[in-house]
């Protein structure tokens, strides 16, 4: 009720001295805060690692195949969402709305990979309790998938039921997308970084 | 920075005060005070509830003291309430006192004094003091209390569980709480409940204080206060995501099997356990520190922004050095991410990393000795007016100050290992948080309760409990030195009564018990003058009962929704208190003439 542009001010437009809006400040800092997060797993994965006398090879264990499809298909997806964003701001709904579709179906199928991924593992009667390692892969790879998840529920608000909120504010609802979008980029360069620490290491 | 107080002025023309006046009174009592998104009632719902876990706290600690001045002997009438798997008979079992040891310091730490000194204070005071309506992100706001609640409440759930609550130290320290019982399970995820809603507040409060300043409030004006919970946000948005990431490891560990804490060949109770192994027991220290460390400044910083606004008010002058004490506390925030280790002396780190800890143990010293400094150097020629609030924040600088001193030998690795788990440390870190802080809380309790309520709090009663809370908490924490110096572990259920070497200090326990005791009476008084003050109290006739200069007094009592009458416009520091020429002895930040 109280959430407007007279009540709390720099919600549409940017903050001259900051340069930012309200909730693309949040959401840097809220990245900022996952770097600190995923960083910390990352840091128990170089202790463990360093402190192991025996780690296995880790392309053994992974197909690294489905691996890199995976990589490529969140790659696209962050090019779909950049498109997106860009026919928002054009005003083209009916592109915008395809591409959003397209960034959704990147990440069903990311999904699906993965859930091929582990139910391979799984068929080999590899599980988290086998070794530090997969219990390292599971745990990383699965907080990942769940950042996806969300990442999916964000998107297909935004590319269906949340359309009104456009009808209320233009610009507003194209920030809102960005900040999605800036979520969205960020989950794929975690990827990036577990498939080069997990897969290729 | 300084561009802030051209570009915002052209803002100023989107505000329309009327919305505002006209949009609160058509709420029900629901949306209006449970429900709310008004960062300042979110910010008293959470005073109750940190007020209570506090309090609630305090007592298990009350209980504790029994047991450790009279170890074994049956607890008098209160002793019977409790079961038989926790007291059978009114004789604490030490199953339950290690429970108590681990909730005590959890719920002090992670649901009272954080949360009261960060979420309630911070919510309640940042839109005041930088002259904005509401937090930026109000809904956020409403859910990171929310989230708090529901994590609180669930840690309290724990003591209901058969095996009872987590009972490894607030540290939980791996290997033993992978393999404890359930309420460790609970800990870990109320614990990853309240990071998430402490995140939430953190990244709030800092887009707030950088997005939301009214027109002409640079950096430069900003009041310390806000500085201060600027730098405890950052730390609690960058330093609290860690422990996450070691509860995740930990509830793997305890819930699938994983052994990223359990290194091969553990034995447990005789017989090897029976996981894959080649896990390391220190990661989780390290995990846990990195947060831990930087999480004593955010217990510390609030604090210390709450008695600088005090004592700038109290003495009519500005605070000496206040650039230096921005600098400082900016500095001090860095530092708090490279000093962690400094709690790990004794595992062996190898002595090039312990020398790297040490050094930037030592250096962190300086910036807050800078602030403390700074803060008793503003007394001197002030005309100081010894209120209740101005008592309190006077006394926090020497305990926060003793408090600090005793830290130096813990700081260094040779002092360090002798006094390592004993209760010096004990005494250490208590006379930081509870004579320290809590202190300079108290002090903001009654300093902002007219802003609030109306009414200001009662000065006899608060000299009733000013002055016994300051001498018990001495008698309490100073002989814990001692005992400590002497050797005394601090995590004996009998009290050192089993071990020969400690009975020479033996009798100290009970003169510990019993000034916790009067302490703990003390607060009573605190309790009823917090609620009768609220109804009865003196009502104030002004809106700015203390003379203050800082924004949070141009606003009506109490501040409706959407805060200020009119726009804000900030024309000069935070402090102009005796400005020469001025007609009076302060000059509102708000106002254009001196």
């Amino acid at each position: 009720m109280h959430e407007t542009e007279e009540f709390i001010p720099y919600i549409v437009n940017p903050r001259e001295d900051t340069g930012l809006y309200n909730a693309k400040f949040g959401i840097w800092l809220f990245l900022a805060s996952e770097v600190m997060l995923f960083g910390s797993l990352f840091s128990a994965y170089i202790l463990l690692r360093v402190g192991s006398f025996t780690w296995p090879v880790q392309s053994e264990l992974q197909d690294i195949r489905i691996g890199a499809l995976n990589s490529v298909i969140l790659l696209t997806s962050s090019i779909f969402f950049i498109r997106a964003w860009v026919a928002l701001k054009a005003d083209d709904i009916a592109k915008y709305k395809k591409f959003m579709y397209l960034v959704i179906l990147c990440a069903f199928s990311f999904l699906f990979f993965k859930g091929v991924e582990y139910h391979n593992h799984f068929s080999h009667g590899e599980f988290p309790k086998t070794s530090v390692y997969l219990g390292l892969y599971f745990l990383m790879t699965g907080l990942h998938a769940l950042h996806i998840i969300g990442g999916i529920l964000v998107n297909i608000y935004y590319a269906g039921p949340g359309m009104y909120l456009r009808a209320q504010n233009k610009q507003w609802f194209i920030n809102r997308v960005e900040v999605a979008g800036l979520y969205w980029h960020f989950v794929d360069l975690v990827w990036i970084f577990l498939f080069s620490t997990l897969y290729l290491l | 920075m300084s561009s802030a107080h051209d570009s915002a002025h052209h803002d100023s023309s989107h505000h329309h005060t009327s919305h505002s006046d006209s949009s609160h009174h058509h709420q029900s009592f629901w949306s209006k005070y449970v429900f709310s998104t008004d960062h300042k009632i979110i910010g008293i719902q959470y005073l109750f509830m940190s007020l209570f876990f506090l309090f609630f706290g305090f007592c298990l600690m009350l209980l504790m003291r029994w047991q450790i001045a009279y170890p074994g002997h049956p607890l008098p009438i209160i002793g019977k309430m409790f079961g038989a798997n926790s007291m059978p008979g009114g004789v604490m079992l030490p199953e339950f006192y290690n429970q108590l040891g681990a909730m005590h310091g959890t719920i002090m730490v992670f649901l009272g004094v954080v949360p009261l000194g960060f979420a309630v204070f911070g919510n309640y005071l940042i839109p005041l003091q930088i002259g904005a309506k509401d937090m930026a992100f109000p809904r956020l706001n409403m859910f990171s209390y929310w989230s708090f609640l529901v994590g609180g409440l669930l840690m309290l759930s724990s003591f209901f569980l058969p095996g009872g609550p987590a009972s490894n130290g607030w540290t939980s320290y791996s290997p033993l709480s992978d393999i404890s019982h359930d309420g460790q399970t609970i800990w870990l995820f109320s614990m990853a409940i309240i990071i998430i809603s402490s995140l939430l507040s953190s990244l709030n409060f800092i887009t707030t204080i950088f997005n939301l300043r009214a027109p002409g409030m640079t950096f430069e004006r900003l009041p310390f206060f806000i500085w201060a919970q600027l730098i405890t946000a950052f730390l609690l948005l960058l330093a609290f995501p860690p422990l996450e990431g070691a509860a995740f490891l930990q509830l793997c560990d305890r819930l699938l099997g994983t052994s990223f804490f359990l290194p091969s060949g553990l034995f447990v109770n005789g017989h090897l356990y029976n996981v894959s192994g080649g896990g390391n027991a220190l990661l989780w220290q390290h995990l846990f520190w990195f947060l831990g460390h930087p999480e004593v400044y955010v217990i510390i910083l609030p604090a210390l922004g709450i008695v600088t606004e005090i004592i700038a008010c109290n003495t009519r002058k500005n605070i000496s050095g206040f650039s230096m004490m921005r600098w400082s506390i900016i500095f001090l925030g860095f530092l708090s991410f490279v000093v962690w280790s400094h709690h790990t002396y004794l595992t062996g780190m190898g002595t090039n990393i312990t020398a790297f800890f040490q050094t930037t143990t030592m250096i962190i010293s300086i910036p807050s000795v800078i602030i403390i400094s700074a803060l008793f150097i503003t007394l001197w020629g002030g005309s100081i007016r010894f209120n209740v609030p101005m008592l309190f924040a006077l006394a926090f600088l020497p305990m926060f100050g003793f408090g600090g001193l005793t830290g130096l030998p813990l700081g260094l690795a040779a002092t360090d290992i002798p006094l390592h788990d004993t209760y010096y440390v004990i005494g250490h870190f208590h006379y930081v948080v509870a004579p320290g802080v809590v202190l300079g809380l108290f002090a903001g309790i009654y300093y902002w309760f007219p802003k609030a309520t109306g009414r200001k709090m009662n000065e006899v009663l608060g000299h009733l409990h000013f002055w016994p809370t300051l001498i018990t908490m001495n008698l309490v924490f100073f002989p814990m030195l001692i005992q400590g110096l002497m050797g005394l572990n601090r995590r004996m259920y009998d009290g050192g009564a089993t071990y020969t070497f400690a009975h020479d200090i033996l009798y100290w326990n009970v003169v510990i018990s019993w000034a916790a005791w009067f302490m703990a009476a003390a607060q009573l008084f605190f309790i009823f003058n917090f609620f009768y003050s609220m109804f009865n109290g003196e009502k104030v006739h002004s809106d700015n009962p203390w003379h203050s200069a800082t924004l949070e007094w141009a606003t009506p009592t109490p501040p409706p929704h959407g805060n200020f009458a009119k726009p804000i416009t900030v024309y000069r520091e935070p402090y102009s208190y005796s400005l020469e020429g001025a007609p009076k002895d302060y000059s509102p930040q708000d106002q254009k003439e001196i």
